[in-house]
C-alpha cells in the first residue's frame, strides 16, 4: 500500500524525535553516572586502606608513610575546624551583606556591589591560596597573631587555642581564608531570599513601628529561614572541599594540635600534596580512601542544603 | 521609641555596612596584589620562551598552550552533552522522575570538590593507560564543566515561553525540530551565557589537573603525555623557594585573574544588553 507523503514525513519526524529523546536522556543519564562513578571508583580505590585499617583509618592520629601506617584524624579535624570556623566568620557576614543589600544601600549601588561580592566567587582559588601564601600569612604573622598570643594565650581555658608561635601559617589564617571564600555564596542566596519577601509581609511590619532590625529579626530571617540554613549549608560544603587555597595556607602537618596558631593539615589539602608522591598501594589507597570520606559527607551536606533550598522554592512555587 | 530599640536597629545597620565594607575589602586587597606583583613580572618573554629550571628567567608559553588545548577540549566534550542533558531536563523529560533526579544531583556536582574529580579520572584513565596525559586532564575538566552547562541550559530553555513551542507544534514541527530551531534560539544567550561561565571557572581549575595532566617543564602537544598547565605551574612555582619562580608564579596568576574577570565581568555585561 502506498503511504501518502505527509504522512510518511510525519512518521520519520516521529523516530527523529524518539532518537533526540534518548541522545538527551543519555547525556542525562551520564550526570548520574559521573556522581555514582565518582563514589564508586573512590570507594574501590580506597578499599585496600580500609581492609587494612578498619575503623583505626579514621580514629587514629598515625599518619607515616614510612612504616605504613595510616590514620586520618588529623586531616579529619583540620578539614571541620576549618570550615566550622569558615562558618563562623561567613554566616554573619553574609546576613550583613544580604541585608545591606536589600534594605540599606541606595538603589543605585545595589548591582555594582553586588557583582563585587559575586567576583569574590570568580577569583580562582589558587589566587586565594597564592595571596594567602605570600601576603595573608605574613599579615597575621606580623600584626594579628603575636596580640592573640600575648592577650588571649595566657587566658586559663581558652589560652590554649591561641597558644604557640606566630608564624601566619595554620588552622586560623585557613579558615579566615575559607570563609572569605564562601562569602559570595552565602551572601547571594541570602540576597535573593531576602528580596523575596512578600512586600505585604515587611509593610505590616513597618505599619507596626518595627525598625529595620526587628524586621530582620522577627519577618525576613522567619520567612527564610529553611533557605538561609540552606545556603549554609552549601557554603560548609564548598568549605569542607576547598582544596588549593587551604593546601597553601595550612602547612601540611601531620600534628593534632588545639591551637589555632599552629600549622595543620585537611583532607584536600592531604591529597593535594601527597597523591603524587605516594608510592605504594597501600599509601595512595589511604589518600583515595580519604577522599571517598570528604566525598561522602560534602554530598550528604550538599543534598541537606538543595532539600532546604527547595523548601522555599515551594513556598514560592519555583525551584532554584 | 525606646532607646534601646533605636541603638539595636543603629547598630545592626552598622554591622551590615561594616560587613559589606569587610567582604569588598577582601576583594580589593587581593586583587590590588596581583596586579601589583603581576604586573611588575609581566614581560613579552612570558608568552615567547617556555618554563625555566630552577634559578632561571624563562616564560610560560608552554604553559599557556597547555592550559588553552585542554579548556577547548573540555568545552569540546562538556558543551554538547551538558546542552544535551539540559535540554532533556526542560523539554523532554520535564516531568519525568529521571529528570527530577538528575537535576537535583547536577546541584550537588555543582559544589562537590573538583579533586575528588581529579581522583575518579586518575582511578579511570590514569592508572589504566599507566601515565598522566593531557587528555585525562581536559576530561577531568570537562566533568567539572558539565553541571555548569547542564543548569544553565535548563535554566535558559525554561524562560522560553511556552506558546513558542505550542506554534512549533500547531505547525506540526516535530519536537526535536522546534527545540533545535526555536528554543535553541532563543534561548541561546542564556545557553552561551553558561558556557562562557564555565570557560572561566574551568580555567582556573587546579585540583582536578593535580593528578590527570600534572605538569611538564617543556614544549609538548601531546595529548597522551603530560602537559603544561597555568594553574598547576602557579601551583608549583610559588611553593619553591626560588625567586624567579615566585615571580612567574604572579605573573601566570595575574594573567589568569585578569582573563577570569573580563570574562565575567563581560558576560554580566553581555547577559544585562540581551535583557
Amino acid at each position: 500500500m502506498n503511504v501518502p507523503a505527509k504522512v510518511a514525513a510525519h512518521d520519520s519526524g516521529a523516530g527523529a524525535d524518539r532518537l533526540f529523546r534518548l541522545v538527551t536522556a543519555g547525556a542525562a543519564w551520564l550526570v548520574l553516572i559521573v556522581l555514582g562513578g565518582a563514589a564508586a571508583s573512590m570507594a574501590w580505590g580506597g578499599r585496600v586502606a580500609f581492609q587494612t585499617f578498619g575503623w583505626r583509618f579514621i580514629t587514629s592520629r598515625d599518619w607515616d608513610p614510612v612504616s605504613a601506617k595510616f590514620g586520618a584524624l588529623v586531616p579529619i579535624y583540620g578539614t571541620l575546624v576549618t570550615s566550622l570556623l569558615a562558618l563562623l566568620i561567613a554566616v554573619p557576614v553574609s546576613i550583613g551583606i544580604a541585608l545591606f543589600l536589600t534594605e540599606i544601600a541606595p538603589r543605585w549601588l545595589r548591582g555594582p556591589i553586588g557583582i563585587a561580592i559575586e567576583l569574590l566567587a570568580a577569583i580562582p582559588s589558587i589566587i586565594y591560596g597564592m595571596w594567602g601564601l605570600f601576603v595573608f600569612a605574613p599579615f597575621m604573622a606580623a600584626h594579628v597573631e603575636p596580640w592573640l598570643s600575648d592577650h588571649l594565650g595566657q587566658l586559663p581555658v581558652i589560652g590554649g587555642v591561641f597558644a604557640g608561635p606566630p608564624i601566619g601559617i595554620g588552622l586560623l589564617s585557613a579558615s579566615i581564608v575559607l570563609g572569605i571564600m564562601i562569602i559570595p555564596f552565602i551572601a547571594t542566596v541570602a540576597r535573593d531570599v531576602f528580596n523575596a519577601v512578600p512586600p505585604q509581609l515587611k509593610e505590616a511590619a513597618v505599619a507596626l513601628g518595627s525598625t529595620r532590625w526587628e524586621i530582620l529579626r522577627r519577618v525576613t530571617l522567619p520567612y527564610t529561614r529553611s533557605a538561609i540554613i540552606g545556603a549554609i549549608f552549601l557554603g560548609l560544603g564548598r568549605a569542607l572541599g576547598e582544596t588549593m587555597a587551604v593546601t597553601f595556607v595550612l602547612g601540611n602537618a601531620h600534628d593534632l594540635s588545639f591551637s589555632l596558631l599552629m600549622p595543620s593539615n585537611s583532607i584536600a589539602a592531604a591529597i593535594a600534596n601527597e597523591f603524587t608522591e605516594a608510592d605504594t598501594d597501600l599509601y595512595r589507597s589511604s589518600l583515595i580512601a580519604l577522599a571517598f570520606l570528604l566525598f561522602v559527607v560534602t554530598l550528604i551536606v550538599l543534598t541537606i542544603a538543595k532539600l532546604m533550598l527547595m523548601r522555599i522554592g515551594k513556598v514560592q512555587g519555583r525551584t532554584h | 521609641m525606646p532607646l534601646r530599640r533605636k541603638l539595636a536597629d543603629i547598630l545592626a545597620l552598622l554591622f551590615a555596612g561594616a560587613a559589606t565594607l569587610f567582604g569588598l575589602v577582601w576583594l580589593v586587597w587581593i586583587l590590588w596584589t596581583t596586579a601589583l606583583q603581576g604586573g611588575a613580572a609581566l614581560s613579552p618573554v612570558l608568552f615567547t620562551q617556555m618554563t625555566p629550571p630552577p634559578g632561571e628567567s624563562g616564560g610560560l608559553l608552554n604553559a599557556f598552550y597547555g592550559s588553552a588545548v585542554m579548556v577547548l577540549l573540555a568545552l569540546a566534550i562538556g558543551t554538547p552533552i551538558g546542552i544535551a542533558a539540559g535540554t532533556y531536563l526542560a523539554e523532554h523529560g520535564r516531568y519525568s522522575r529521571l529528570a527530577a533526579v538528575v537535576s537535583f544531583i547536577n546541584d550537588i556536582l555543582l559544589s562537590a570538590p573538583s579533586i575528588v574529580i581529579g581522583l575518579f579520572i586518575y582511578e579511570l584513565v590514569v592508572r589504566p593507560s599507566g601515565h598522566f596525559s593531557g587528555l585525562a586532564g581536559a576530561l577531568a575538566l570537562a566533568m567539572v564543566l558539565l553541571p555548569i552547562v547542564v543548569r544553565t541550559t535548563d535554566e535558559a530553555l525554561r524562560l522560553v515561553p511556552n506558546t513558542m513551542r505550542e506554534a512549533g507544534f500547531a505547525l506540526g514541527i516535530p519536537r526535536w525540530r522546534v527545540t533545535a530551531r526555536v528554543l535553541y534560539k532563543a534561548a541561546l544567550s542564556g545557553i552561551v551565557t553558561g558556557v562562557l561561565l564555565g570557560l572561566a571557572r574551568i580555567a582556573g581549575e587546579t585540583a582536578p589537573l593535580l593528578f590527570t595532566a600534572l605538569n611538564n617543564q617543556f614544549w609538548s602537544a601531546d595529548l597522551s603525555q603530560p602537559l603544561a598547565n597555568v594553574p598547576v605551574v602557579i601551583f608549583q612555582y610559588a611553593m619553591s623557594p626560588y625567586d624567579q619562580w615566585h615571580e612567574l608564579a604572579w605573573a601566570g596568576a595575574f594573567v589568569l585573574t585578569a582573563f577570569v574577570l573580563c570574562l565575567n565581568l563581560g558576560v554580566r555585561f553581555l547577559a544585562r544588553g540581551a535583557k
